[in-house]
């Protein structure tokens, strides 16, 4: 039955489209595909420096903290951010580095797999991420190195994300093609903490997810 | 052919009198007034901050038009990617069809309960509808979405779907379901976190969940869901069996048009430079996320709107609501009075073409053709010219003895002959006597009333611009026939 | 230049003033305004609420009475607009070429007048006189159909004495609530538009509302004066014809006592 559902629905638009005055219509796909019009920006032309200040810009905007450190002062600022927030349990991925994890905090390493009521009651969690798009304030995890799987950083209240100024591009287009390496990936693109406008358009920020993004930016000295 | 009518085959209710209703209700004017009014301006704000937004809408229109013209291939690799990364692909032609399967599959897992990401397409097919007849409970976690549930309403908004509602009446709402006992306030805030404790217990127990989808892609298997409050994550991430119910026209081409879409649409629906969450999967990933992921591919009419050359861009849509906040009808009527689940501009068109212009016949008339939605249409789709298209079938279905058409078509073979126009022009003004008093018309009969019933009218005036021109002297050259 | 006005079936038979108005304007700056008799209607009412069919024989009219003209000037956004942007679809549901070919040749000289004289002539002062307070409607046609731009507010800056007001642009840009036989069908939702229309009007305190169609201004106008608001309307053409050594016309888009 549903073999011929697929038929029956691919002749219904053979037949829709077989009337199309359109010349293009008969085009191979990769023709199409490159005739397609993409003037719009690819590239963005700015240095790094001006790229990873809008980062930092862009994230605070959405109220998301960030800290401005560099790479020997990193562990050192995820103990703080730790005694801040008073996250004596931190969930982490299993290749996060040792050297992340302050003293004084029980790290939970997700191997074997947490459950979802330990991820549930802990106090936070600490990844890394793939890449991180300035111009509008995004992260992006893949599952790749340091940020393992998705209900990691769902979870728990809070995040502690780790994001080299390395990792951060210009613009939109940039962080897709990054992404486009290893599209079958699971990814989750976090633009600052949950938001609803929901009741009488008031926004409220955090709902579901981590109510607490706090971003770690390593920039070389 | 297979039905594609979702519901009965009844006309929907006409749209003036349906507007008529909405536009006395004082709170929904208030709130939509407001909600559009803000939408608007963040929109216009974001979207001027690119310098190549014109490129963006000229790319999503062009990539969206390839994968209509070839819909049938697009959809063929769609199903090929997602089996090679481990998930199931059905077909549906038509409500019922896509409700049976996802009730089977539901049903194989034993789970007596689903929770939901908010998903017009799953309204579309009235799919809880369908599970509740067999027992099983889709618990809807998007919060306006859970407020209406739980209130047992219709959604009037695309995007802000509790518009209508108030806090105080959200508050009564949740004091008598999922906050029973509690202390709660009507602050914003709070009843967030009184829907977020109750949605919480259920996400981290869940086995089954339904979603919607923005994009599929073709080239991949990708399928991307966006949202704001992280309920889509939750649904996608936590329970071990996903079923995602996406119309055909979803699609688009390759992984790398997400850099089109991804721009064109937070921009366009929240008016925010990136919304907050958005997730992007691919069949089945090993040791993180659902370990069974069925994706079933919807119909439910939209070969139809395809077979329609001029109607065929209704099928771009990307639903982001920017019409609706913009349009000046929908400000003010809201979406119950377009009675169906696509409201607004892009509802005026897609509703009569998916369910059958004799069931909607006035929606391509609820618009006074303004062109703002045309505007700021992410994907260009030239909405007044389909509503125009629109207009033409249904007057085209009429038939020669429908009242209008007669006096319309004597119209225009008058306005075809200068000598019967200048006629009807005498006869226009001697006849006018009747309704002129004190140099105004105030009141007219039949069809026209409804013009006098708040606007003054001038009366014809007694010399008609030609005859003017012909008892001018002569001045410079004037051509017996003018033009010639 | 020898204008061919093209007068609208509209303004004929309604608002004559506009009409006299233009060719006023157009001779004061030296140009020819001749005017073929035989126009009758463009057929937009006829194509927007979908007898577009029915609009064939209007628009091969048209065409026979302006197809030769050096330049065709119509005080009317909405008409101009039907002309420029719908012939070419009327032409093709007619599945005529020639005809086809001939509106092609003949939408280039098709101005409505404030884009005539701002684009086409390069001027904006047309030396009127109209010491009047006075705000700008943009209608939908001159905003998103001719993407008039502010070739009417130029025209209208450079008038001696206005005292020109702008509404806030979100409530300028706001379609009226007019939309031809949309006010008739879904005269509800139109009211409720043409009254906040009157209310960014009268928040100006403007004693004169102008724009570049009459029909807006008639759906707007019949309100304002059925409100007793006080508030008149002028075509855009009546301003720039008013000058100090004439009488500014005194008939108006809105009602008045016989």
């Amino acid at each position: 039955m549903a073999e011929s559902a697929k038929d029956a629905i691919l002749v219904r638009i053979r037949t829709a489209l077989s009337g199309t005055s359109d010349a293009r219509a008969d085009a191979p796909a990769e023709a199409a595909a490159a005739a397609m019009p993409r003037a719009y920006r690819q590239q963005d032309a700015r240095n790094q420096t001006e790229i990873v200040a809008e980062l930092i810009d862009r994230l605070r905007d959405y109220k998301a903290h960030v800290d401005h450190v560099e790479p020997a002062a990193l562990a050192e600022a995820i103990a703080h951010a730790c005694a801040a927030y008073g996250i004596r349990r931190l969930v982490v991925p299993a290749d996060v580095p040792a050297e992340w994890l302050p003293a004084g905090v029980e790290a939970l390493r997700d191997d074997p797999p947490l459950t979802n009521a330990q991820l549930d009651e802990s106090d936070g969690v600490l990844t890394g991420c793939a890449f991180a798009i300035a111009q509008t304030g995004t992260i992006m995890l893949d599952g790749g190195a340091q940020q393992g799987r998705r209900a990691l950083s769902l979870v728990p209240d809070r995040h502690l994300c780790v994001v080299r100024a390395d990792q951060v591009v210009g613009i939109v287009p940039e962080g897709i093609s990054r992404l486009a390496a290893h599209p079958t990936r699971p990814i989750t693109f976090i633009s600052g903490p949950s938001a609803t406008s929901d009741i009488e358009l008031s926004r409220v920020e955090g709902v579901h997810g981590p109510r607490t993004l706090h971003v770690l930016l390593v920039v070389e000295g | 052919m297979a039905t594609r009518e979702t519901g009965g085959i009844r006309p929907l209710p006409a749209f003036p009198d349906t507007a008529r209703v909405a536009l006395a209700n004082t709170q929904l004017r208030r709130n939509l007034g407001k909600a559009t009014t803000t939408i608007r301006a963040k929109r216009a704000n974001v979207v001027s901050e690119l310098p190549d937004w014109e490129e963006l809408r000229e790319a999503g229109a062009a990539i969206k038009a390839d994968v209509m013209r070839h819909l049938d291939r697009y959809l063929l690799q769609l199903e090929e990617s997602v089996t090679r990364a481990g998930g199931h692909v059905h077909w549906a032609r038509d409500a019922a069809e896509a409700n049976a399967i996802i009730t089977r599959l539901v049903r194989a897992t034993g789970a007596e309960r689903v929770v939901k990401v908010k998903s017009l397409t799953t309204d579309e097919i009235g799919l809880n509808e369908a599970l509740r007849r067999v027992g099983i409970v889709a618990v809807e976690t998007d919060l306006a979405e859970l407020i209406i549930q739980l209130a047992g309403e219709k959604s009037s908004h695309i995007l802000v779907p509790a518009i209508h509602k108030n806090r105080s009446e959200i508050r009564d709402l949740f004091r008598r379901t999922i906050a029973q006992g509690q202390e709660l306030s009507d602050e914003p805030q709070q009843l967030t976190a009184a829907a977020r404790r109750y949605l919480r217990e259920q996400f981290l127990s869940a086995q089954v969940a339904i979603s919607g989808a923005n994009f599929g892609v073709a080239e991949t298997g990708t399928v991307a869901v966006v949202e704001s409050e992280g309920n889509g994550r939750m649904c996608l991430t936590l329970p071990r069996t996903l079923i995602t119910v996406m119309g055909i026209e979803k699609i688009i081409p390759t992984f790398r048009d997400f850099e089109v879409f991804l721009q064109l649409l937070p921009r366009s629906s929240t008016g925010e430079r990136m919304n907050p969450y958005t997730s992007l999967w691919t069949g089945v990933s090993p040791g993180d996320g659902p370990q069974a992921f069925h994706l079933v591919l919807l119909d439910n009419g939209r070969t139809q709107v395809l077979a329609d050359e001029v109607g065929r861009q209704t099928l771009h849509c990307i639903r982001c609501s920017a019409c609706l906040n913009i349009c000046p009808v929908y400000a003010r009527t809201g979406g119950h009075a377009y009675s169906s689940v696509y409201p607004g501009p892009i509802g005026a068109i897609l509703t009569p073409q998916l369910l059958g212009l004799e069931r909607a016949k006035t929606l391509p008339y609820a618009s006074s053709l303004c062109g703002a939605c045309y505007e700021v249409c992410p994907v260009k789709i030239n909405i007044p010219a389909v509503l125009l298209h629109l207009r033409g079938e249904v007057t085209q279905r009429a038939g020669p003895l429908d009242p209008e058409g007669v006096v319309m078509r004597q119209l225009a073979t008058i306005f075809a002959s200068p000598k019967r126009y200048e006629r009807a022009q005498r006869l226009g003004r001697r006849g006018q006597r009747l309704f002129v008093r004190d140099g105004t018309i105030s009141r007219l009969p039949g069809m026209l009333a409804g013009w006098t019933r708040a606007r003054d009218l001038g009366p014809i005036p007694q010399q008609t611009f030609r005859e003017w021109w012909r008892q001018r002297e002569p001045q410079g050259s004037q051509g017996p026939k003018g033009g010639a | 230049m020898r204008v061919a006005l093209f007068i609208t079936c509209f303004n004929d038979t309604l608002f004559p003033q506009v009409g006299i108005a233009t060719t006023h304007v157009l001779e004061r700056l030296g140009h020819t305004v001749i005017f073929p008799e035989a126009q009758t209607c463009c057929g937009q009412m006829h194509f927007n609420t979908g007898y577009q069919r029915e609009t064939i024989p209007l628009v091969r009219h048209f065409v026979e009475v302006f197809g030769d003209a050096e330049v065709v000037v119509a005080p009317s956004a909405s008409c101009v607009g039907m002309v420029r942007e719908l012939y070419p679809t009327v032409a093709h549901l007619s599945g005529d070429e020639k005809l086809a070919a001939r509106i092609a040749a003949l939408l280039p000289r098709v101005y409505e007048l404030s884009e005539f004289l701002v684009k086409r002539l390069n001027v904006s002062d047309v030396g009127a006189y109209f010491p009047h307070r006075v705000t700008y409607h943009p209608t939908c046609h001159s905003l998103r159909v001719l993407r008039l731009g502010d070739a009417p507010l130029r025209l209208l800056r450079a008038v001696k004495g206005i005292d020109l007001v702008e509404m806030p642009p979100a409530q300028a840009a706001e379609c009226c609530g007019f939309g031809g036989t949309f006010a008739i069908k879904n005269a509800d939702t139109s009211l409720a538009m043409l009254g906040d229309k009157m209310r960014s009007v009268l928040d100006t305190s403007a004693e004169v509302l102008c724009a570049a169609d009459t029909s807006c201004l008639m759906h707007i106008g019949g309100g304002l004066h059925r409100l007793r608001a006080g508030v008149r309307t002028l075509h855009l053409a009546e301003i720039l014809a008013s000058t100090e050594a004439s009488a500014e016309t005194s008939s108006e888009s809105t009602p008045e006592e016989a």
